[in-house]
């Protein structure tokens, strides 16, 4: 085996056996289910005040988006606890003894941080479609489960939940503080973006430059989103920023996840172990 | 089985900010024996094996296995085994999976896991995790780590910190048993009295300087004489061994002790003042007083000594 590979083996070993993995994929599980099942009946119900009864295309479209709509911060938390991880607890002294060339623990870190987003971004693809379409059906409405439109957004999910993980590891190996890092991770995602992304949509300019926080261009890579939708639900609100395309959304989110463990590698990795 | 390669230390300086943290120093350890690095909590001991292990870099000079860096080695984890603090585990993974991981990294065979752990008699524990461990089976877990590799050359840092009176005569016999294998053991201690019974050479260290390195015998010749001496007229006593040239160190209550001068010394001079002796002892220094006496005293006249209390805690 090469360095690389076996820098890969031990962190995969190191991930799973914790109960850390675990215990984020069943909140995962919980927050898309019933987000999923919850916007489905939404989407689907003739409730007074609601959207009515939406066409399949658009409502499967939002149902199955639920993952990237609200759940990315398992990931991002995820990616943040392994790079603070080996601070909290002071671990990066037996890492560095058994491989000194922190490069290539850098490197088996990121693949394994690519690795295990994606495998949430399957797990809450799943369970998207598991609960959402049980709705739907139930409702009346196509699922569109064989769909290419469905399928390549379940797809982008995944492509989305890899992407971050790494940002949170970035942001992890950055702010090395585990406690600094879950607060920022929490308030951020829960909080901080969701009320800029709306409170953005007031003036042009705003509604411009708000295309660029991660999750709006993740909804753009993904192709459809809560927040992103509501533009398009609520006709008092102007829709005249188009979003960033779904090439543009990929990007911008993967530019901010490399910058960050960039800046990270050549900073924190470089310091003395204490 | 494995030899080890000489440890050596060339002029190491590490400074944080102003402060030298370990300033000048160098030393040798030397392969089949068990070095002790001895100095009081601050002196530097961690400090030049984290340097020695490159998780730190130094200001200036090396520090190297037989002249390659660790990180320069071939799979440094197959030729030298550190163990660094007790406090290096995630509580939530059980011992043999942090082996496992370390095993990975360092790309070694997964069976040395069990072989290491039976070593140091950690094969009941190792499926638990480390969060339930005492701190003798946190250092044995370490040791274990550090054994993987089943390397020639070992470094640890206060490897018997922590453990109980049976841990103690356990990792005696261990090292002794390595060292007789033929490798090098580098291991740090503030309290040499801990490993006077398991080291074959010291190296003291105080502020960031080396005080003394030489073999553990050669500490004793550090001993300075003393000689205990009383009579009934006590300050004619005084007078007469000052007179002589020795100097009295006690000289307010109880029988004098004086330094400077020998047990013959002490009697010429009470027989020349017609002083007759009540009592004279020679002293033996004591191994523990020797290295008190090397770690608190500084050339600089500014330095705070460190008081006894600061060396044993």
């Amino acid at each position: 085996m090469s360095a690389l590979t076996r820098a890969v083996a031990a962190e995969l070993v190191r991930v799973f056996s914790l109960r850390t993995w675990w215990v984020l994929a069943v909140v995962l599980v919980l927050y898309v289910g019933v987000t999923a099942g919850g916007f489905a009946f939404f989407v689907t119900a003739e409730t007074e005040g609601g959207p009515g009864p939406l066409p399949a295309e658009v409502a499967t479209q939002l149902v199955y988006s639920s993952t990237t709509s609200v759940a990315l911060v398992i990931p991002l938390l995820f990616g943040a606890l392994a790079a603070t991880s080996e601070y909290r607890w002071r671990t990066l002294t037996p890492t560095f003894l058994a491989q000194p060339r922190r490069p290539v623990v850098l490197v088996g870190r990121l693949v394994v941080a690519l690795l295990v987003g994606a495998l949430y971004g399957v797990i809450g693809a799943l369970t998207s479609v598991a609960a959402g379409a049980a709705v739907l059906a139930a409702n009346g409405v196509d699922t569109l489960l064989g769909d290419p439109d469905v399928l390549g957004l379940l797809a982008r999910t995944v492509l989305a939940c890899a992407l971050w993980s790494l940002l949170g590891l970035g942001l992890g190996a950055l702010l090395t503080s585990q406690i600094a890092a879950i607060v920022i991770v929490l308030v951020f995602t829960q909080f901080v973006e969701p009320i800029l992304r709306i409170v953005a949509g007031a003036w042009e300019w705003s509604a411009e430059l708000a295309r660029y926080l991660p999750g709006a261009a993740t909804d753009s890579l993904v192709g459809a989103g809560i927040i992103a939708s509501i533009g398009q639900l609520d006709p008092t609100v102007p829709g005249v920023i188009e979003p960033l395309t779904r090439l543009e959304g990929g990007l911008v989110l993967t530019a901010l996840s490399v910058l960050l463990v960039a800046v990270a590698a050549v900073t924190t990795l470089r310091r003395d172990v204490e | 089985m494995p030899t080890g390669t000489p440890i050596t230390i060339e002029n190491l300086t590490k400074r944080y900010g102003a402060v030298a943290a370990v300033d000048g120093v160098s030393f040798t350890a030397q392969p089949g024996r068990v070095t002790g690095f001895l100095g009081p909590n601050g002196a530097g001991k961690t400090t030049t094996l984290r340097v020695l292990l490159g998780l730190a870099r130094a200001t200036s000079g090396t520090a190297t296995f037989g002249g390659t860096a660790y990180a320069a080695l071939d799979d440094p984890a197959s030729q030298v085994g550190a163990s660094l603090s007790s406090d290096v585990f995630h509580p939530g993974r059980s011992g043999r999976d942090h082996l496992r991981v370390l095993q990975l990294a360092a790309g070694l065979e997964r069976d040395r896991i069990d072989a290491v752990l039976q070593r140091v008699g950690m094969t009941d524990a190792a499926d638990r995790r480390v969060g339930g461990y005492s701190l003798g089976m946190r250092q044995r877990l370490g040791l274990a780590a550090a054994l993987l590799g089943d390397p020639g050359t070992l470094v640890l840092d206060e490897p018997i910190n922590g453990l109980d009176p049976a841990g103690i005569t356990w990792i005696r016999v261990f090292l002794r048993e390595l060292a007789a294998e033929g490798r090098t053991i580098l291991l740090s201690s503030h309290v040499l009295s801990e490993v006077s019974q398991t080291v074959d050479d010291v190296v003291v260290i105080a502020r960031g300087r080396i005080v003394m390195a030489g073999a553990l015998a050669d500490l004793s010749a550090g001993a300075v004489a003393r000689v205990r001496a009383d009579a009934a007229d006590r300050s004619a006593l005084a007078s007469a061994i000052a007179a002589a040239g020795g100097v009295v160190e006690t000289p307010t209550a109880g029988p004098l002790v004086v330094t400077g001068l020998d047990a013959y010394g002490v009697g010429r001079a009470a027989l020349a003042a017609g002083v007759p002796l009540t009592l004279l002892t020679p002293l033996s220094d004591d191994l523990e007083s020797v290295f008190l006496r090397l770690t608190s005293e500084h050339p600089d006249p500014d330095a705070r000594p460190a008081s006894s209390a600061e060396v044993a805690a």
